[in-house]
């Protein structure tokens, strides 16, 4: 079955609209997707029908309520064929959930029975050099809490990990490896097997940011054999303010919390707090209720166009916008060049023109696209660059928008030359 | 090409951008700044020679975006040669009219003194751009105070701006 992008289109109300006088177009997926109609009708009809708080009213509604956010957890656990529903942490974002585990772990310092999760000087935490921020800072702040060392494997001039690197930075001391599933400044896709079998060897915990998978590649936590798996709904074509932990439940369970408050304990008592299982440690206060239920629409939406048919159908579009761009003269993928291991994401400079520039001027004629160093500051470092354009494709992109944006770039060649 | 009408980018900006005015680094001087400017990534190494309280040269490099590079020019343009308070002045009024989030009221009197520096006027619609605009102007106003022109009627200790 291959995906019908017009029926797709059809779906997104905010790409019938205009821009500066011309049909938008949205090349900025991967800094966050638009919404299918039906997230949000489903968060319309959550509040207009079903609003209640969850798991403390015994009402109707409170049923209801609880057992739609609960449904979003199902509906999580089998997009990512999960083994236990209860290894589903809804989080704010990628970023909560890459910090809840950094912050588990420095609790674990003094949490009793976290033995296993004690880190601390002569220890290594290991990350990418092409990482998000939010999947370094975490880090960088948990070694600076427990003396632990902070180490990263290097970037090639393709933008892909030094292979050798796996086996000279991921050593016995490593207790750590965070890394990026699909980068979101390169759109390179990591060899996740090979740094896990690493990682498992010396015996390290692993944690995958899933934020540019989530969207665009069937994920199987299972098969992937990580420890936790972070991603976040506004980049998968649900609401904001709602993204993913999963993590082993043999870990989770023995995983000092997170952040204190109402639903994550067990009892408490004013000489003392027992916690409850996972999920729900780790879920203090009232949670995001509709924007977890949106994000059940939208991996509903996901499950129905089948996930096998978008990664095949953008594997399409970034073999195509690779081929367009390389005739644009002064053009320089940042980036694997090729569509091998790679997602529809693309970063591009152009000789002489600032990509502040270039996206203004896109902007100028509907298409919207990123530039800057797409919170991933040392890739820019890297390849001696200040800034890249970035387009970034999803399941509502068409070849006609890829022409669109090399018109429009050559354009703007134009302007400057 | 055609752009809208409210386009951002201005034939004088393009022209300044492909011909700074004032470009490179005098060997006398007084006094030397350099500013940047995170968003874009864009720096001006800027330097003044002062003397009786006029700016008897200014020259600057720099690398970044079209808007900070062309603003940068045009800067240089209306302030070298001119008395220090006028530059101040001139300041003052390219500040207002970048804050003023596309919502500027310029009177005829005011777009004759601002001459080209008029056609940055879109860009105060686009708040990610204001700094890329004024990082020139903001550099002049510190190397004039760091060449010890101490003012009339523009507060010295305000380096608002700078570095930031
Ligand atoms: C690879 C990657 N990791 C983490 C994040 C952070 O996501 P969020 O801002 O939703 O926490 C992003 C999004 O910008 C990303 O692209």
């Amino acid at each position: 079955m291959t995906l019908d992008v017009e029926a797709v289109r059809k779906d997104f109300p905010i790409l019938s609209r205009e821009v500066h006088g011309v049909p938008l177009v949205y090349l900025d997926s991967a800094n966050t997707s638009q919404k299918p109609q039906v997230v949000l009708d489903t968060l319309t009809d959550f509040y207009a029908m079903h609003n209640a708080n969850v798991a403390r009213a015994v009402h109707t509604l409170g049923s209801e309520a609880t057992n739609a956010f609960e449904d979003a957890r199902d509906k999580v656990a089998a997009f990512i064929n999960a083994a236990n529903r209860d290894e589903v942490v809804f989080t704010k974002n990628s970023s909560e959930a890459l910090n809840l585990i950094a912050y588990s772990i420095s609790n674990a310092t003094t949490f009793p029975g976290a033995d296993q999760f004690r880190i601390g000087p002569g220890d290594e935490i290991v990350v990418t050099e092409m990482e998000h921020h939010s999947n370094i800072v975490p880090w960088q702040l948990l070694a600076q809490r427990t003396g632990a060392t902070f180490r990263w494997l290097p970037i090639d001039d393709d933008g892909r990990l030094v292979d050798s690197s796996i086996d000279e930075i991921i050593t016995e001391r490593t207790k750590i490896v965070a890394f990026v599933h699909q980068s979101n400044a390169l759109g390179t896709i990591n060899p996740v097997s090979r740094i896990v079998a690493r990682a498992k060897a010396v015996g390290a915990l692993t944690v995958l940011d899933a934020s540019q998978s989530a969207p665009h590649l069937p994920l199987d936590v299972q098969a992937l054999d990580v420890d936790f798996v972070a991603f976040t709904g506004h980049k998968m074509y649900g609401p904001t303010g709602v993204g993913v932990l999963w993590g082993r439940y043999d870990l989770l369970a023995a995983m000092p919390p997170f952040l204190g408050g109402g639903e994550m304990i067990e009892t408490v008592d004013m000489t003392g707090t027992t916690f409850a299982a996972p999920p729900h440690r780790f879920e203090a206060g009232t949670p995001m209720i509709a924007e977890a239920v949106g994000l059940g629409a939208a991996i509903d939406y996901l499950s129905a166009l089948g996930m096998e048919n978008v990664a095949a159908r953008e594997h399409e579009l970034v073999t195509y916008a690779l081929e367009q761009l390389a005739t644009i003269d002064g053009l320089t993928i940042i980036g694997p060049d090729v569509p091998v291991d790679r997602g529809a994401t693309v970063a591009f400079t152009l000789a002489g023109i600032h990509p502040h520039d270039i996206a203004q001027l896109l902007d100028e004629q509907g298409i919207a696209v990123r530039a800057g160093h797409h919170c991933a500051r040392p890739v820019c470092v890297r390849y001696g660059i200040s800034a890249t354009t970035r387009a970034s494709f999803g399941i509502y992109t068409t070849t006609e928008e890829i022409d669109a944006l090399v018109r429009g770039v050559t354009k703007v060649k134009e302007m400057f030359s | 090409m055609t752009l809208p009408m409210e386009s951002m980018y201005q034939q004088i900006i393009l022209d300044h951008y492909k011909h700074p005015q004032h470009h490179g680094l005098p060997e006398d001087f007084d006094a030397e700044v350099h500013h940047v400017n995170p968003t874009c990534g864009d720096e001006v190494t800027l330097r003044v020679r002062i003397a009786d309280g006029q700016i008897a040269e200014l020259g600057w490099e720099g690398e970044g975006c079209s808007i900070s590079q062309a603003s940068t020019s045009v800067m240089s343009d209306l302030v070298a040669g001119k008395p220090i308070d006028d530059a101040m002045q001139l300041q003052e009024k390219f500040l207002g009219l970048m804050q003023s989030r596309g919502n500027s009221e310029l009177t005829e009197a005011d777009e004759d003194e601002l001459e080209d520096a008029v056609a940055f006027e879109g860009v105060s619609k686009y708040p990610a751009r204001v700094k890329c605009a004024l990082l020139g102007w903001m550099a002049m106003k510190s190397a004039v105070a760091e060449a010890g022109w101490s003012g009339t009627d523009v507060k010295q200790t305000e380096k608002s701006g700078s570095q930031s």
